[in-house]
């Protein structure tokens, strides 16, 4: 029990002093994951919907395969990504790996199919209701597309927060690929393996209660700019 | 926009082996109110979809006196449980519109005129999924006859509503066809069939029993399927 007290102290400690370090980490944290949520959403929220849409040969085992990816294990996508940026892989000669650049490509292959899954899901139902009207209005494939996507907003929001909430707590693939360098690809979630490897449980449940109240505060954030549950009536 | 008008030639659907549709063989001319009545699975709604052409044939053809585009984009259509895009009632009724590229006056204005012949003036902000069902096949209609398109189908469109929806629903569908809008109807409703049409299809069992005008195939029926219909025996 005294780590934790120690644990809520430190991190206390850290916020009110708004310790240097920590908000450097906290930053990167947060511009690395908020960058693999945007990019992985322009992927996979199209995506998605194009998949809910779309009849084609291949569509059963794609979606199967895409829930499968759902669970690729972060530290082998790390491994992967590692490989092809090294200076011997194929994409050494841009000088990726070490940099937060190579941390957001390694998240944006972890969470781009469980975005696309959710918004798959999701828009089946609703293409479903609206399939009747939408052919009857000899709609494009790209206005039906944004037609869905803009009625099902909300359900995107739940499955880019999903996504975001994977991005931030893994912490398998970036260590691999990012490095944790002090001061270049330090953040969160790597900081509290290394912490507690050096047996400093204090400071690692701290910044521990950093990473639990980020993630709260961006959710919230999200949904108040949002409104998802003022107008929550569809 | 020039009139349209269609000919069915040997027209079959099939789904999983069984004939629902056809052979039908039949033209639609370039106005009137047709009302298409039959016993439920005579293939009356397949029938509509095919001609609107959301419904693939499994052989023969239909063909419209315009081509294929121009006459989709000439064609509404009114399902029997209206579908709601989950937006409010002014988003509903501007989507159609959007699609097109109107400008944005225009789409007000057109909004504003439908939002009152339609009686939902004061409801234009409130969620389209929230209106009863009257008001929601009423916006249905609107939506529809807001593009003015030149031929305007319609599923049962007063299917499980009470006597004034059914009444405010018949009132525009006339206005708009005596402002030239071809009307091709399925009804349950004997009544309205008599009240509504100038000319009647007849289906049975995905075939076309009869086709004649209103007048005469009210006066007299030539098949004994449709009198005993109209008497109001059940028929197969």
């Amino acid at each position: 029990m005294n780590e934790i007290w120690a644990g809520i102290a430190a991190a206390f400690r850290l916020i009110v002093t708004l310790d240097a370090d920590l908000v450097d980490i906290t930053l990167r944290s947060l511009q690395v994951s908020l960058s693999a949520l945007v990019i992985a959403s322009v992927i996979a929220l199209p995506f998605g919907t194009w998949l809910a849409i779309r009849r084609f040969r291949f569509r059963r085992l794609t979606i199967a395969t895409l829930n499968a990816l759902m669970g690729l294990p972060p530290v082998v996508v790390g491994l992967i990504v590692y490989l092809l940026l090294s200076r011997s892989g194929p994409f050494g000669v841009l000088g990726l790996l070490f940099t937060p650049t190579a941390m957001i490509i390694a998240q944006v292959i972890i969470i781009t199919p469980l975005i696309a899954s959710i918004t798959h899901q999701a828009m089946r139902e609703l293409w479903a209701e609206y399939h009747d009207l939408l052919i009857s209005l000899n709609t494009t494939k790209g206005q039906r597309i944004m037609t869905l996507i803009r009625d099902g907003r909300r359900t995107l929001l739940t499955a880019a927060l999903a996504g975001f909430g994977r991005a931030i707590g893994e912490v398998g693939a970036i260590m691999i690929v990012g490095g944790n360098i002090d001061n270049a690809t330090r953040v969160l979630t790597t900081a509290i393996a290394l912490e507690t490897g050096k047996g400093d449980f204090a400071l690692a449940l701290g910044l521990g209660f950093v990473l639990i109240a980020l993630a709260l505060l961006v959710n919230f954030a999200i949904h108040a700019l949002s409104r998802t549950e003022r107008e929550g009536r569809w | 926009m020039k009139p349209m008008s269609v000919v069915l030639k040997q027209a079959v659907i099939r789904r999983r082996g069984t004939q629902i549709l056809g052979p039908i063989d039949m033209t639609l001319g370039e106005a009137g109110f047709s009302i298409v009545i039959g016993p439920n699975g005579a293939g009356k709604t397949s029938l509509l979809k095919v001609l609107h052409g959301v419904e693939r044939l499994s052989s023969g053809t239909v063909t419209w006196s315009v081509p294929d585009e121009d006459a989709r984009q000439s064609q509404a259509y009114v399902f029997q449980k209206p579908i709601m895009l989950r937006r409010s009632v002014r988003q509903n009724l501007a989507f159609p519109l959007h699609l097109l590229k109107v400008p944005k006056a225009e789409i007000a204005e057109r909004v504003q005129d439908w939002s009152g012949r339609i009686g939902l003036h004061a409801a234009l902000d409130r969620p389209a999924t929230r209106l009863s069902g009257g008001e929601q096949q009423k916006l249905a209609l609107a939506r529809a006859l807001i593009r003015n398109p030149q031929v305007l189908f319609l599923d049962e469109p007063c299917a499980n509503l009470d006597g004034r929806s059914t009444r405010e629903i018949e009132t525009l569908l006339l206005a708009s066809y005596h402002a030239g809008t071809r009307i091709i109807m399925t009804t349950h409703d004997l009544g309205q069939a008599r009240r509504l049409a100038s000319d009647v299809v007849f289906l049975l069992n995905g075939h076309v029993r009869e086709q004649a005008s209103a007048q005469a195939f009210f006066a007299a029926q030539q098949s004994d399927e449709a009198r005993a219909f109209l008497n109001g025996d059940i028929i197969e």
